[in-house]
């Protein structure tokens, strides 16, 4: 199946502003054609009708726990996740057994990645060696070896000194450093938003205060460094002033949120479902008006899951007991779907924060269906309704807040290179 | 409530409180009796499942199931025993294997009684869950104030201490305001948790102004290990702003009455010579303790109307 083409779907392509109803004629894994009534000879067709067709998604915060935690998840059945809820790309975070601290591991998720993933990977190596948050990691090797940025997400680098160092040596290799903030004295044993809710549940408080203080903190550092700054999972509602200001600035700051942070608040603790407690905590509906109004003006740049599976039996047990994270890749789509169905984001530019502006931030391939480059597609039905079950699904783990819930917006379809990975009705396809 | 879960007084209405009440009044005869058992719940299996040690506790539900002829039986696992091995839901799965009838649990972690009430077919009752809730406590300090002053409706209480990290204080809050009382808290700014005021209560930081009118003076106890030094200066400072005894006890009505869950930590939150002599009525929250939950073992696992379905 070299030549396919995909016909009559609304083609939502934002590196191009293009929205409009067209075909997409794919042929040796390239995007060969984008127009009206292309002729469909010697080509596989696929009926889009009705659907989105969008460059595929792309996810730069995932946790795909190989090497070491195999039992959570690994890079085959990550991919697998992945191509089913429409990604093409993703990120993968450095705290896997042993840390992405070393070149060696980054080449070794990319030859796993290479021979079991259906998607394309790309490995973020640890900022500081061990994720321990004192010994800088070797970034110069580390990026030659594949490495797309650096993070100690998981872990928080505490040493303003240290950080600050992080920030300066990463200029030399020109890639961002990614920052969980959470400063962790003030998080202290916190295991969810601390406010009303907390309260009455009488669980330890995680107060908005420690995100917004480490946010503050650096982004003082990155204008002292001129370093590239992304901030992951940003939660709390204050975080949008301060990362709005440092744009306004012209500092090279990013932010990212998560499906599950635009869309739940802490609220959904209440019944101590351990499938709800993650780091940062969910928020109150404040933060999440705020954090989905700056996701649409393009204050926070895009859309990453968090994506963290967890063995089942790891979160049977005590809320404050439980490891944090919840899995989000099969449900990422149709969960922030909501914000196009709530008048608040357009089509185009929900696309655009799932594909284009995460592939500028961090220079990979993807986020465009212009002639020529690579055929990284997604189909979806913006009104198909589906039940995500997680034992049905592609992740080896099933933490997730929606776990039998009807969700609307439904991958339909997903090609990588051309190549039809994942189609609804037949579930991942690869050979 | 035959086959329902006690959780927590948030959930109950008021008519399930006074039900709970009136029926603990009448269990009281009980144990003024020379035979201190009835066969009520004769063939039914209690099980004491306590995470967390608390001998005052788990003996008074062991007591008041025994009076109820019921067989009790203590699954006591500490923290050691909490290894990796056995998740929680693992415990109460087993435990759910051997079926119980009515499962008492508690445990540090608020939430636990939840998850293991979702797990388990038999009714659960929480017998304290971390900071969260603790629901018969209240329900015995609702019955004694009852028995003290003969209403709750329009009564001021004054909850004292450490408010943040107290299951008594949640549970007690949600009891007397559904029955109508005014609920004060007390304590340093560092004991008051976020926005307590959203559960209908007047936070205070003076203890004069808690006090000022109060009919009811509830101390709570302090977990001095814990928190002196970080979240308060020192046992010293705390009970010379927030300790009682008779001089601070004026500003309260003349005929308050003064209440603590115990244990006592003696000379800080109360002084030693309130916590024995009226008007403080501790002994007599304990000795309504067995007779509230043995009401409350016999509203849950009693069966009359079961029978009558039948």
């Amino acid at each position: 199946m070299s030549r396919v083409l995909i016909r009559g779907g609304r083609v939502l392509d934002p590196s191009v502003d293009h929205d409009g109803v067209a075909d997409v004629l794919i042929d040796g894994g390239l995007i060969a054609a984008v127009g009206r009534d292309l002729p469909a000879t010697d080509c596989e067709i696929v009926e889009a009708s009705g659907h989105w067709v969008a460059p595929g998604f792309v996810d730069v915060h995932t946790h795909l726990r190989e090497p070491g935690q195999e039992y959570k998840e690994d890079l085959a059945s990550g991919g697998r996740a992945a191509v089913a809820g429409g990604f093409t790309s993703l990120a993968c975070m450095a705290n896997t057994r042993p840390v992405n601290d070393d070149p060696s591991v980054t080449k070794y998720i990319l030859d796993r990645a290479a021979k079991d993933s259906p998607a394309r990977i790309h490995p973020i190596a640890a900022a500081t060696r061990g994720l321990k948050g004192e010994v800088m990691t070797e970034m110069v090797a580390l990026r030659e070896a594949g490495a797309i940025g650096f993070s100690d997400d998981g872990e928080v680098i505490m040493d303003a000194a240290v950080m600050r160092h992080v920030l300066e040596y990463s200029t030399l290799v020109g890639v961002p450093v990614i920052v969980h903030a959470e400063d962790c004295g003030l998080r202290c044993d916190g295991v969810m938003n601390e406010g009303i809710v907390s309260t009455r549940l009488g669980l330890p408080g995680n107060p908005v205060e420690a995100e917004e203080i480490h946010i503050a903190r650096d982004i003082r550092l990155a204008r002292m460094t001129g370093a590239r700054l992304h901030i992951a999972h940003v939660s709390a509602g204050g975080s949008v002033e301060l990362i709005r200001r440092a744009k306004e600035e012209g500092l090279q700051v990013t932010a990212e949120v998560t499906p599950h942070h635009l869309t739940l608040t802490d609220e959904a603790n209440s019944g101590f479902d351990t499938s709800t407690k993650m780091a940062p905590p969910l928020r109150t509906a404040r933060d999440v008006a705020l954090v989905r109004r700056a996701l649409a003006e393009g204050v926070i740049d895009c859309v990453a899951t968090d994506h963290a599976p967890h063995a089942v039996y790891e979160k049977d047990v005590e809320f404050t007991a439980a490891p944090c994270g919840v899995t989000g890749l099969e449900t990422a789509f149709a969960v922030v779907m909501d914000l196009v169905r709530c008048g608040e984001i357009s089509p185009l530019e929900l696309m655009r924060r799932m594909s284009t502006s995460p592939v500028r931030i961090f220079a990979i391939p993807g986020g465009t269906l212009v002639v020529r480059s690579p055929a990284d597609v997604v189909i979806v039905d913006p009104a198909g309704e589906w039940v995500y079950e997680p034992g049905d699904g592609f992740s080896k783990s099933r933490n997730s807040p929606w776990a039998g819930h009807t969700l609307t917006g439904r991958v339909m379809a997903t090609f990588v290179g051309g190549r039809l990975v994942y189609q609804a009705r037949r579930g991942v396809v690869v050979q | 409530m035959i086959g329902q879960d006690l959780l927590g007084i948030e959930k109950l209405d008021r008519e399930q409180i006074e039900l709970i009440l009136e029926t603990a009044e009448r269990m009281q005869e009980i144990g003024t009796r020379d035979v201190k058992k009835v066969p009520t719940l004769r063939g039914r299996t209690i099980v004491n499942l306590f995470f967390e040690s608390s001998t005052r506790t788990q003996t008074s539900f062991e007591i008041a199931g025994k009076r109820l002829a019921a067989d009790v039986v203590n699954f006591s696992t500490g923290a050691s025993s909490l290894s990796k091995a056995e998740s929680l839901l693992d415990t109460a799965k087993t435990l759910d294997a051997m079926d119980p009838d009515v499962v008492i649990v508690r445990h540090r972690v608020a939430g636990v009684p939840q998850r293991i009430a979702d797990e388990l077919k038999a009714p659960v009752i929480n017998a304290g869950d971390g900071a969260h809730e603790h629901p018969t406590q209240a329900l015995l300090d609702m019955l004694t104030v009852r028995q003290e002053k003969g209403r709750i409706e329009g009564l001021t209480v004054a909850i004292i201490g450490d408010i943040a990290h107290s299951r008594v204080a949640r549970s007690n809050i949600y009891g007397f305001t559904k029955l109508g009382a005014e609920v004060r808290v007390a304590g340093p700014p560092t004991l008051l948790p976020v926005g307590i005021e959203s559960l209908g209560v007047k936070a205070f930081t003076s203890l004069r102004e808690v006090l000022d009118g109060a009919d009811v003076v509830m101390a709570l106890r302090i977990q001095l290990e814990r928190l002196a030094g970080a979240l308060f200066p020192s046992v010293r400072e705390y009970s010379a702003v927030f300790g009682l005894d008779r001089a601070k006890l004026r500003f309260a009505r003349p005929d308050a009455i003064v209440m603590h869950p115990g244990p006592v930590n003696r000379g800080v939150e109360l002084s030693n010579e309130l916590t024995d002599h009226r008007p403080s009525v501790i002994l007599d929250q304990v000795r309504n303790g067995v007779a509230l939950r043995m009401a409350l073992l016999y509203l849950i696992a009693g069966r009359p109307s079961a029978l009558h379905r039948e």
